[in-house]
């Protein structure tokens, strides 16, 4: 299994294969020049959640040069993993039946659900494989070296886009996406030691 | 040879019985948990749902010991506690690891503590009392949490790396989720009747549910074998099923590759009794070439219950299927779906020795669960 391209995004910094991506906006903001940069015409991308926003962006900076994009397929995964899954949006949510103004926001109590952002990557991708969003007490890049291994199980999937992606609010994000083929010619080796030298750089 | 996974011992807690043979003598007794609510939660509208008692589970909490946990974490503690006697392993062991499923867990703690309120808190504290040192993976995959949870389970196990994997899901049930799901209008005012003409949407659930998983040489020979499973997206949209069942039916055809629709006793569907869930599962149904395998879903019985339902529904799947028996889908009356399929309403009897458990859920994905009877085949 390798890794045949890395993203690190924080709320003021963004990494490509290690490279550093001129960022002028912070937060929020980032994540939408991002979109303005290198997506341009998914107008969906400004419904989703912050969370969404994150995966999104930060997939479509792993595949954007690859040959026979939005072909549907089946044997790529997606694979996030966090702490805090969809806190934020348990925020959002929340506002809308406390009190006297109890007016619950469908559009709202849908991103609740930790696996939406892993569904929007697939909407947008047309990835028809195993979606899964998972649970990890902290980042820990062993255990995230075993999960996704342990779901490459699965006949049918080759690839995956998998990570973490933790959204606590605007001012406080990461996602540390990748994308892993099984049986890719280049790339750098799954394993714990480059996921730390990602997440350090 | 392949390493095969098997189910050593479970628990089902839910308001019908505290244990998996109380849930079972309910099914076959067409007892249901599902009972209308009126200002409960402080919700303005009536909805149904099956809800525990609290007052009974903190009297059974604390005659077990178990105090100073949060409802969530109590119910996770008492159904893990129960399976993982019965399995008879030592819950410390570095070779055991945790796997807990859920939507929402806590989340009835937003406003007071914050930090307390991602599962994979709770899951920590649950996968403490049982003196683990290792942090428990948590799936929150919507509605198929808890097939999820299993399907990965089995993999880990297939890894080598551990010799039991205690499978926990569970849901309590909130202002929260009532009126999230309210809002979206998929909640029946009246108690739920999956694949009916009539039917007008699903019944809220709570419960918890484990299954302890372990290797082949450690397990009898007459032990279910989770045989494969898989999650398939339908890349369509994130709050309403696939049209053409996309990926329901590609999960199916993935686990048919492993058996012979005539060798199935019963597919155990999702059946929230939505419109679209129940007419979606018909169609990926006909598409996978089951609509003469017979199938039935447990919704009317304990209502939808979330990150449970995917290891409560396999847990009473397995002890129908043990005692010869297809159980009945309780609300079910006249065909509403417009694809062929074969619902049991009523118990029948079968001599087979294999299922299918199949959910759906938000964010498009769907996951189907093989279960063999070991030496069936």
């Amino acid at each position: 299994m390798k890794i045949v391209h890395s993203v690190h995004i924080l709320p003021d910094a963004v990494r490509l294969d290690g490279v550093a991506l001129p960022v002028e906006e912070q937060g929020a903001e980032l994540l939408s020049a991002l979109y303005r940069a290198y997506v341009k015409d998914y107008p969906k991308f400004f419904k989703m959640d912050l969370l969404s926003k994150l995966g999104v962006i930060a997939t479509e900076l792993l595949v954007k040069d690859e040959p026979g994009r939005f072909t549907p397929r089946e044997d790529r995964a997606v694979l996030l993993l966090s702490h805090s899954g969809p806190l934020c949006d348990d925020r959002n949510y929340q506002k809308t039946i406390s009190g006297d103004d109890y007016f619950p926001s469908p559009a709202l109590f849908v991103y609740t659900l930790a696996n939406i952002v892993t569904g929007e990557i697939a909407i947008r991708n047309k990835y028809e494989g195993d979606t899964t969003a998972y649970g990890l007490e902290a980042f820990d890049p062993a255990q995230l070296v075993a999960v996704v291994r342990d779901a490459f199980e699965d006949r049918v999937t080759t690839s995956a886009i998998c990570g973490w992606a933790e959204c606590i609010d605007a001012g406080n994000f990461e996602a540390l996406l990748l994308l892993v083929e099984q049986d890719a010619p280049e790339g750098r080796p799954f394993t714990v030691q480059t996921l730390e030298e990602i997440k350090k750089a | 040879m392949k390493q095969k996974v098997y189910a050593v011992a479970g628990n089902i807690l839910s308001p019908l019985g505290f244990t998996a043979e109380e849930n079972f003598r309910a099914v076959v007794e067409g007892r249901s948990g599902v009972a209308p609510q009126e200002g409960t939660f402080g919700i303005p509208e009536p909805f149904c749902a099956s809800l525990f008692d609290r007052g009974q589970v903190a009297e059974y909490a604390a005659a077990e010991g178990i105090t100073g946990y949060n409802l969530f974490e109590t119910l996770l503690i008492l159904s893990i506690r129960d399976a993982v006697r019965r399995a008879g392993i030592d819950a410390v062991s570095s070779r055991v690891a945790f796997v807990i499923s859920s939507i929402k867990g806590n989340v009835e703690e937003l406003g007071e503590d914050e930090s307390e309120v991602p599962v994979t808190v709770s899951a920590g504290h649950v996968a403490a009392f049982f003196g683990q040192n290792a942090a428990p993976l948590v799936v929150s995959n919507a509605c198929i949490s808890g097939l999820s949870a299993l399907i990965h389970a089995r993999r880990m196990l297939l890894s080598g790396q551990y010799d039991y994997v205690v499978v926990a899901g569970a849901e309590v049930q909130s202002r929260f989720i009532v009126s999230g799901f309210q809002s979206l209008k998929a909640l029946s005012p009246e108690p739920c009747r999956p694949f009916d003409a009539e039917r007008c949407g699903l019944n809220l659930g709570e419960a918890a549910a484990t299954m302890v998983l372990s290797r082949a040489e450690v397990c009898p020979p007459e032990s279910w074998e989770l045989v494969d499973g898989a999650t398939r997206n339908d890349a369509n949209h994130i709050s309403g099923p696939s049209r053409t069942g996309e990926g329901s039916y590609k999960a199916l055809r993935y686990v048919l590759a492993c058996c012979d629709p005539e060798e199935l006793a019963f597919v155990n569907v999702h059946g929230t009794s939505t419109l679209y869930n129940d007419e979606m599962e018909s169609i990926a149904l006909h598409r996978a070439g089951l609509s003469d395998v017979p199938l039935n879903a447990l919704k009317g019985f304990f209502g939808h219950t979330m990150g449970a339902a995917g290891i409560l529904e396999s847990l009473i799947s397995m002890q129908a299927a043990d005692a010869g028996i297809v159980p009945g889908t309780l609300g079910f009356g006249k065909m509403g779906v417009s694809y062929p399929v074969n619902v049991c309403a009523a118990n029948r009897t079968t001599d087979k020795h294999a299922f299918i458990k199949l959910l759906s859920g938000f964010g498009g994905c769907n996951a189907a669960l093989l279960f063999r009877k070991g030496g069936a085949r």
